[in-house]
């Protein structure tokens, strides 16, 4: 369980996030939705510890990592899924599964990541993660090294940017596959109507606050109705 | 051959001597052990010092070994190899340069190294440099490279830390179809100087060469980057220099293409920068440290 206590951050003396206290239950799907410039990349940031709140404290498990590093916290199985993912020159895929896995994997192994996230492994492995690879399969790379640390935490940021129809689609499937077959917490930045469908929760968050946090139907309905509805469906 | 000097020789031609078809092997600026083929044979030059190397024609998997090894402390030796490789050969040349100087003289050691092509032969051409030891170490290999119609080279230059010094010069003549591809990979630490000059021109209809060179330099290092690549017949040329920069590193790039003829086609990328913050992120967010990160990150991009 993660657990955020009166968490505030401020970035050049500009306020992002005000008091958040948020609690995520092992084993449940998350969906952290909002306008733009919320918050909320910034909420999944300082879970990961790439920012570090001004105020406030996080708990894992009731231990306080507020203060532990990156690496520390993905040594605890806390993990976190870039919006934008990252390319590499001279660093294969098979490179990063291993990098994930924290040993010496063979090919063979490091297929069967890819083939959860639905890249045909053998065709894959050996590619260098740099942008001969399009946006859907660079997205997939990214979560398949999320699976592959095996989380306890995984956080999601803005899965469905910058990918296609035919890539979103697959994604979904992937999360399909962390909801049901994966243990751990998901928590998934988005905006996108099918991904906030599979959720058990909506946290939905506005200039730096939490609006509203409760069951996918209950938040769905009240967004739906919401002049200021921030919800995208154009992968319907 | 002692310790120091079979070290050396395992850095500079990582394969086992007795795997080469032919090979000479000079120390401390004396040839010491060579062994030829019926195919190639390994003429020491009567008015200099250098071999001229000499592959048949139609020589097929050939590898020859052209190692250099100075653990002679103030040693400065020049040495000149012609390689004459004959018409529809295929052949692997490793060959470089390892010093170890613990002493306050300089050691230098400068190898001209000229290939003649000859029509539709092919060589990989491997060249290591290394150095060991507190002692300045200086190597400057010049390359010229002569491709015949249809002839086709690959070099892949690797110098990883150890040399004080160095200027490296690659020149190259290319005639109708022939391709070059160099790969360039450098390191360089504390207050080493590496510069590296590349002069091409693209004489032959569809002739085509592509560089990429990859460098880091570190601490108070300093390295330069020169190309000039002269398109002078409907040819493609594509530069690619990458470099990162560590604590007080510097890298100096000076691309130059010269399209001669409306059908040259010719590139040149250059990046120099740090390490990029999000791949140190994302390999910590994996369980690395920002150390660990950082050494993989090098490690894959000088791969």
């Amino acid at each position: 369980m993660i657990k955020l206590e009166n968490v505030s951050f401020k970035k050049e003396n500009k306020s992002i996030l005000k008091n958040i206290n948020l609690e995520f239950m092992d084993n449940r799907l998350y969906a952290i939705t909002g306008p733009n410039g919320s918050g909320k990349s910034t909420l999944a940031k300082l879970i990961m510890g790439i920012e570090k709140p001004t105020e406030g404290k996080i708990y894992f498990n009731d231990i306080d990592i507020t203060n532990l590093s990156i690496n520390e916290r993905a040594k605890l199985k806390i993990s976190y899924a870039f919006q934008q993912p990252i390319t590499f020159k001279g660093i294969t895929i098979h490179d990063l599964l291993k990098i994930a896995i924290k040993k010496e994997i063979d090919k063979k192994e490091a297929c069967e990541y890819l083939s959860k996230v639905g890249l045909c492994a053998k065709e894959y492995i050996d590619r260098e993660i740099n942008n001969t690879l399009s946006g859907g399969e660079l997205k997939r790379v990214e979560i398949a090294s999320i699976i592959a640390t095996k989380p306890k935490i995984a956080i999601f940021d803005e899965p469905e940017a910058g990918i296609d129809l035919w890539s979103f689609q697959k994604l979904i499937n992937v999360f399909k596959y962390l909801k049901e077959d994966m243990r751990g917490t998901n928590i998934i930045i988005t905006h996108q109507e099918k991904i906030l469908n599979m959720a058990d929760e909506i946290i939905l968050m506005e200039t730096g606050k939490i609006i509203n946090v409760g069951k996918k139907d209950e938040i769905l309905n009240k967004l739906l109705h919401s002049e200021k509805c921030c919800m995208r469906g154009n992968y319907e | 051959m002692n310790k120091v000097d079979e070290l050396l020789l395992k850095e500079v031609i990582d394969e086992s001597i007795e795997k080469a078809s032919a090979y000479n092997i000079r120390k401390n600026g004396k040839s010491i052990e060579r062994k030829i083929s019926p195919y190639i044979n390994i003429i020491p030059k009567k008015n200099k010092n250098g071999l001229d190397i000499y592959v048949k024609e139609n020589t097929k998997f050939g590898i020859i070994h052209i190692p250099v090894i100075i653990s002679k402390s103030g040693l400065k030796d020049t040495v000149y190899n012609d390689f004459h490789i004959g018409k529809n050969s295929n052949i692997i040349i490793l060959a470089g340069c390892g010093i170890h100087n613990d002493k306050h003289e300089d050691s230098q050691h400068d190898g001209i190294h000229r290939f003649f092509l000859e029509e539709n032969s092919q060589v990989k051409y491997v060249e290591k440099h290394y150095g060991s030891g507190k002692g300045e170490k200086i190597i400057n290999p010049v390359t010229e490279i002569h491709l015949k119609n249809d002839a086709k080279m690959t070099m892949d230059s690797t110098q990883i830390k150890g040399v004080s010094e160095t200027i490296r010069v690659t020149k190259a003549i290319l005639e109708k179809n022939a391709t070059l591809i160099i790969n360039e990979k450098i390191l360089t630490a504390d207050k080493e100087r590496a510069k590296t000059e590349f002069e091409i021109e693209l004489n032959g209809e569809n002739s085509s060469i592509q560089v990429t060179s990859r460098s880091v330099a570190t601490d108070k290092s300093y390295q330069e980057f020169y190309s000039n690549v002269v398109g002078n017949n409907k040819s493609y040329a594509h530069i690619s220099c990458d470099a990162i920069i560590k604590h007080e590193g510097k890298v100096l790039a000076i691309p130059q293409i010269f399209a001669k003829n409306i059908e040259a086609n010719l590139i040149h990328e250059a990046t120099i920068g740090k390490i990029a913050g999000e791949q140190l992120l994302k390999l910590m967010t994996l369980g690395l440290s920002e150390k660990e990160a950082e050494e993989i990150i090098i490690k894959g991009f000088l791969k």
